[in-house]
């Protein structure tokens, strides 16, 4: 016969052993069979004990009962902490024999990128794009007709020699070559004021094509912008103001610029415009010696456009009455921008493709 | 144009440094190209020589003592010519000369020369730099101003000008100095062009007829007598040189004077060779020869312009005189021709000839009948200036149609119009005055214009409102943003689906190239593949190509692409996955050739990066297919891939992409003798050519439809299959994917061996079912599969794969 304090007294003696033998278990299955001994359903020292309690009077049976399920609740947290413990110091234990060497290289996938001519086209666009103009595009073969003849540049004009023309061998049937590659993205502001009466605020980005011998700053193949607005009220101030934002845009706020004078046949009156040098600051010599700056020659700034009102006679042959309208035309060369923007020291780099000139954008 | 500044100080006075008249020029639009600095001497003094001694040690060298102004000085001299009272260049020690016998510029040293001490150097103009003699020492006027610097007396600054194709004015000094006064405000000095004419009377010695006078508006001449061939004078000389133009003799001198100071080409013909002393000017006869000055014989055409005699042609008008009438040492009699030759004909007749003068270079920037005159005169007074004789009484003046002076109005409100700032009515006539048009108020608010002749590129209203803006300075004009409406937005999809296929091909690893439009014919040839009976476009060829390698536009990207693949194969460690967005140029015999836009790229090399992770495989057709499916997936396109050969791919390895039931796309492994003739060295490339337009016409039409994922669990199963090996893949994936319960079925193997039979290859596939309403039930699954199954037996003889 089992008493109710001999119950007790294995109670408080199992419940010692126990916690200390839980302690001393060092892995999983230890932990396992720890659990079957003392907390199993059947044949677990508690459920024996809990079994036993049968023959006990009510009294005793709820004195023994409260202690034993004192005793289980105890020893289940103590196995649930040990769990965790147990996980922790193994999850230490993996986590220092698995450290990696971050400084090996990562696994990549393929890496492309846009040619910096696409790139810097696109932040020529975006820029003017803030400014209301919209993108269109032309035929890169022109006609002498758009080309030239209703840019205000007539045949034998002598401001076609500003133009050295790739013509292609084709001949009308009066023998006259009738095809050229366009020299300019200009042709397009004819062609979009035959088809848009104005307000018309356009860019054309686009390739052109000059007959001439290449080196470090001459390409007989490069990418411009175009940018043409017409409306009524648009002044030569609005171009000031258009460009000066451009510039802001593209070169940031510390770049100075400079408006000056210049001929164009299809604007009047004409402007060039001219950034300070970022090379030299503007002071046209290298820093602290005679030297001259080889990127602004001495001058201390650098052509980026052309622009100028457009000239009456061209707003004529498009039909746009230059009575009541006005407008301002630019053109923008894209390689030389880049060129600025990273230093780049020769234009034939962008049709090399060379993958490590490419690859650096 | 080089304007040496003392030479432009001779009819302006500048009043600001020559770094701020670049400048200013500059800002006006006549751009400085750079201002030279001559005679820059550092230490060296207008000097005048006191005493000469002889040398105590040595006969042929002289002691001499300089009075600099400040100090008196003891020098060694050698030169012949020293002698007491002259003005001389003194260099003191530390000054930067020429050495003759080192021959570089070296900074004097103190010396001893025979045991006296020379305390700096009596120059030469060889040692001044300013010449190359050497005889002797530079022997200067008597009113040099002693002990001033020598490069305040000498010096000289150049300035290195870019003249505009509309201001041929400003190719002549007289028209820079114009241009200096204007900004300056102040006025300037024209040449003198008188002179006595104290010989018979022109017309009873010289004849002259302009058979064409379209295309000589007009035709002056003066005639000198008992002239003296000889050097000019070394001002004349100096200014020649210092402007670019080197010294003949005094008439050839005068002329090229005059030409840059007028900006009126003459000619100097030796009249005693002229025949009859008749002149006649006329077009050429077909196939007529002549000698020009430089002694090349030249075939001749109408409508080329000629001076001629009864004999013969004796100078090609505006552009070169003849040999035949040049002068020489011995001539005595001068006929000075100053004509206005038509702009386009002397172009044509340089063109056809290839030959261009600083002459014809002016006459082709525009008509300039006003100047002839002024400029023979002046060259007449020079000529007898510098080479004496007797001028004949009067000039030949040949002008039939005298043209009217152009006259323009401006008003203030369209120079506000034009630039949005207003200019007041007295400051826009003042400005106007200072270049020498004319301005006569009308009312408060416009001028009446008056241009003057050699501003022949004003001749509307606009042209005033730049020669304001440029002299006032654009400076002054305000900065403000367009305040106009913004047009209504165009949307462009054929451009944003451009850009969008650039950034997903970037996006897919390839790095993007931009090749030149133009390239060699043979090119075309080798990568053209087989044509599908399309009408071919013909090949367009540059009428002056840059090169061999540049000769045809495009038709096609392919040789552009081979070409930066093998530029890069060299670093053939990375991966060569290239591809360009550009145009091809497809001319069908009229107007002007299409310029469809394609997107187009070349494979090769290893898969990726080769890494210490492990090695990808080397690029093949399924790299550059799963490129173009990611694209077409991530634009919403359906596209269906079709074997399709063609020559210019590896036989069996390529494809045609439908979609929307037209061609979109083609791609394939290029054909191997194609990859020898580019020398590729990669033993594979795949090439990829997407066309834009047709791809525009496969996007959805509207967006994307939104479907709900589905909220019940799916099932999956495998699906192994044998199938003849003539089936393609993507059919039996349509055939599963059709039934309604399948949402997508993934082939994760392909296997063909010896574990399967011949003519038979196994599929085998992972089919994911599910339904958008309620859990399948495991028949539901179990009779999905079966029925697939039976499908592909029936459709395409697929059978279950034997397990085992």
């Amino acid at each position: 016969m089992t008493t109710a304090p001999e119950i007790l007294g294995t109670l408080h003696n199992l419940k010692t052993v126990a916690v200390a033998e839980l302690d001393a278990v060092t892995d999983a299955d230890g932990i396992e069979a720890w659990r079957i001994a003392y907390l199993g359903r059947k044949e677990g020292r508690i459920s024996m004990i809990m079994k036993g309690m049968a023959v006990l009077d009510t009294e005793s049976k709820r004195t023994v009962g409260a202690m034993a399920n004192d005793v289980k609740a105890l020893l289940e947290s103590q196995l649930e902490a040990r769990i965790e413990e147990m996980k922790s110091a193994q999850f230490t234990q993996a986590s220092q024999e698995g450290r990696l060497d971050v400084t090996l290289p990562g696994r990549r996938p393929p890496l492309g990128r846009l040619h910096p001519i696409t790139q810097t086209l696109r932040e020529i666009t975006n820029a003017f794009g803030t400014m209301g103009f919209q993108v269109v595009e032309g035929p890169e073969v022109e006609t002498d007709h758009y080309n030239f003849e209703l840019l205000n540049i007539p045949k034998d004009h002598p401001a076609r020699d500003m133009f050295d023309t790739l013509w292609l061998d084709h001949t009308n049937a009066d023998g006259e070559q009738d095809m050229l590659l366009r020299t300019h993205t200009s042709p397009m502001q004819a062609r979009v004021m035959e088809k848009t009466k104005p307000p018309v605020r356009v860019v054309v980005p686009g390739r052109v094509y000059r007959y001439e011998a290449t080196d470090a700053t001459h390409e007989w193949h490069f990418a411009q912008v175009e940018g043409l607005a017409v409306d009524e009220g648009i002044t030569f101030a609005n171009l000031k103001g258009t460009l000066y934002e451009f510039a802001r845009l593209v070169f940031g706020p510390e770049r100075r610029v400079r408006f000056r004078c210049d001929f164009f046949p299809f604007v009047e009156p004409g402007v060039d415009m001219s950034i300070d040098c970022f090379n030299c600051d503007g002071a046209g010599n290298v820093k602290g010696s005679d030297d001259m700056c080889r990127i602004c020659r001495g001058s201390g700034w650098i052509e980026i456009m052309g622009a100028g009102m457009v000239h009456p006679r061209v707003l004529k042959m498009s039909n746009i009455d230059p009575s009541v309208y006005t407008g301002f035309a630019f053109g923008v060369g894209v390689e030389r921008i880049a060129m600025l923007k990273h230093g780049i020291d020769d234009i034939r780099y962008f049709y090399g493709n060379d993958a490590r000139f490419l690859r650096q954008f | 144009m080089k304007v040496p500044l003392s030479w432009l100080k001779a009819y302006v006075d500048v009043n600001v440094s020559v770094d701020e008249l670049a400048h200013r020029l500059t800002m006006a639009g006549v751009e400085s190209g750079g201002v030279e600095q001559l005679c820059d001497w550092n230490d060296t003094y207008v000097g005048h020589v006191l005493a000469v001694e002889p040398h105590p040690n040595a006969d042929r060298l002289r002691l001499c003592t300089v009075d600099i102004g400040a100090e008196q000085l003891q020098v060694v001299c050698g030169a012949p010519n020293v002698a007491v009272d002259q003005n001389i260049a003194f260099a003191k020690v530390g000054a930067r000369m020429f050495d003759t016998h080192s021959g570089k510029t070296e900074a004097l040293k103190p010396a001893k020369i025979r045991g006296v001490v020379s305390e700096g150097m009596i120059c030469s103009v060889l040692e001044l730099g300013i010449g190359e003699e050497h005889d002797g020492i530079l022997v200067l006027p008597d009113d040099a101003p002693v002990g001033t610097l020598l490069s305040d007396y000498l010096g000289d600054a150049v300035l290195d000008l870019e003249v505009t194709a509309n201001r041929p004015d400003c190719l002549s000094m007289l028209g820079v100095a114009r241009e200096v006064a204007a900004f300056q405000g102040n006025q300037m000095t024209e040449p003198d062009i008188s002179y006595p004419e104290d010989g018979e009377p022109i017309d009873s010695l010289a004849t002259v007829e302009v058979a064409d006078p379209e295309y000589c508006k007009r035709y002056t001449a003066s005639l000198i007598t008992d002239i003296t061939i000889g050097s000019s004078p070394q001002w004349m000389q100096d200014r020649l040189n210092r402007a670019g133009q080197r010294p003949i003799n005094n008439i050839v001198d005068v002329t090229n004077y005059v030409m840059l100071e007028y900006g009126q080409p003459l000619h100097a013909f030796d009249f005693d060779k002229v025949k009859d002393h008749h002149i006649i000017v006329r077009q050429a006869v077909a196939g007529e020869e002549h000698t020009t000055l430089d002694g090349i014989e030249r075939k001749l055409q109408p409508p080329m312009m000629v001076i001629a005699d009864p004999g013969g042609v004796i100078g090609l008008a505006g552009v070169m005189g003849g040999g035949n009438t040049e002068v020489t040492e011995a001539t005595t009699t001068i006929f000075l021709e100053s004509a206005s030759w038509h702009p386009f004909n002397t172009r044509r007749t340089g063109d056809a000839l290839k030959l261009r003068s600083e002459a014809s270079q002016r006459f082709e920037k525009g008509w300039r009948p006003d100047l002839p005159p002024l400029a023979l005169r002046r060259a007449t007074r020079l000529m007898l200036e510098v080479a004496g004789g007797t001028v004949a009484k009067g000039i030949i003046d040949i002008y039939p149609g005298k043209e009217e002076v152009a006259v323009v109005t401006l008003t203030l409100a369209r120079l506000e119009k034009v630039l949005g700032i207003t200019v007041p009515l007295d400051e826009v006539t003042k400005t106007l005055n200072t270049l020498g048009v004319d301005c006569k108020p009308v009312g408060t608010d416009a001028v009446e214009a008056t241009v003057p002749a050699w501003r022949a590129d004003i001749t509307i209203e606009e042209d005033l409102v730049e020669e304001i803006a440029r002299i006032i300075g654009y400076d002054r004009i305000p900065t403000t943003m367009l305040s106009t409406p913004i047009p209504l937005s165009q949307p462009d999809p054929a451009r944003e689906l451009k850009e969008e296929v650039r950034d997903l091909l970037a996006a897919a690893g390839l790095q993007e190239v931009i090749n030149y439009s133009m390239v060699s014919g043979q090119s075309i040839e080798v990568t053209k593949g087989t044509t599908n009976g399309d009408k071919e476009p013909e090949l367009l060829r540059a009428a002056n190509p840059m090169s061999p390698e540049h000769e045809y536009l495009r038709t096609t990207l392919k040789p552009g692409l081979l070409k930066s693949l093998v530029t890069n194969q060299r670093h053939d460690n990375v991966p060569q996955w290239y591809f360009e967005v550009g145009r091809e140029y497809l001319f069908y015999g009229e107007g002007l050739p299409e310029e469809p836009e394609m997107a187009a790229g070349i494979m090769a090399g290893p898969g990726a990066l080769s890494t210490w992770a492990g090695e990808e495989k080397a690029t093949g057709f399924y790299d550059a297919k799963g490129v173009l499916e990611t694209l077409f997936e991530r634009l919403g396109v359906l596209a269906a891939y079709e074997s399709k050969d063609d020559s210019f791919y590896y036989p069996g390895r390529s494809a045609v992409v439908m979609a929307n039931g037209q061609q979109i796309a083609q791609l394939g492994e290029i054909h191997p003798t194609v990859l020898e003739h580019f020398d590729v060295r990669a033993e594979r490339a795949v090439y990829f050519e997407i066309d834009l337009a047709a791809l525009l016409t496969a996007l959805p039409d509207v967006g994307l439809r939104f479907r709900g994922p589905s909220i019940y669990p799916g099932a999956l199963r495998d699906l192994a299959l044998t199938v003849p090996v003539d089936v393609p893949a993507a059919k039996v994936q349509t055939i599963i994917e059709q039934h309604p319960l399948v949402v997508r079925a993934t082939l994760f193997d392909v296997y063909v061996g010896s574990q399967v039979d011949d003519g038979v290859r196994s599929l085998a596939y992972r089919v994911f079912l599910q339904a958008q309403d309620r859990t399948l039930t495991a028949e539901e699954v179990t009779k999905t599969m079966e029925r697939t199954l039976a499908r592909l037996q029936k459709e395409l003889g697929a059978t279950q794969r034997q397990q085992g």
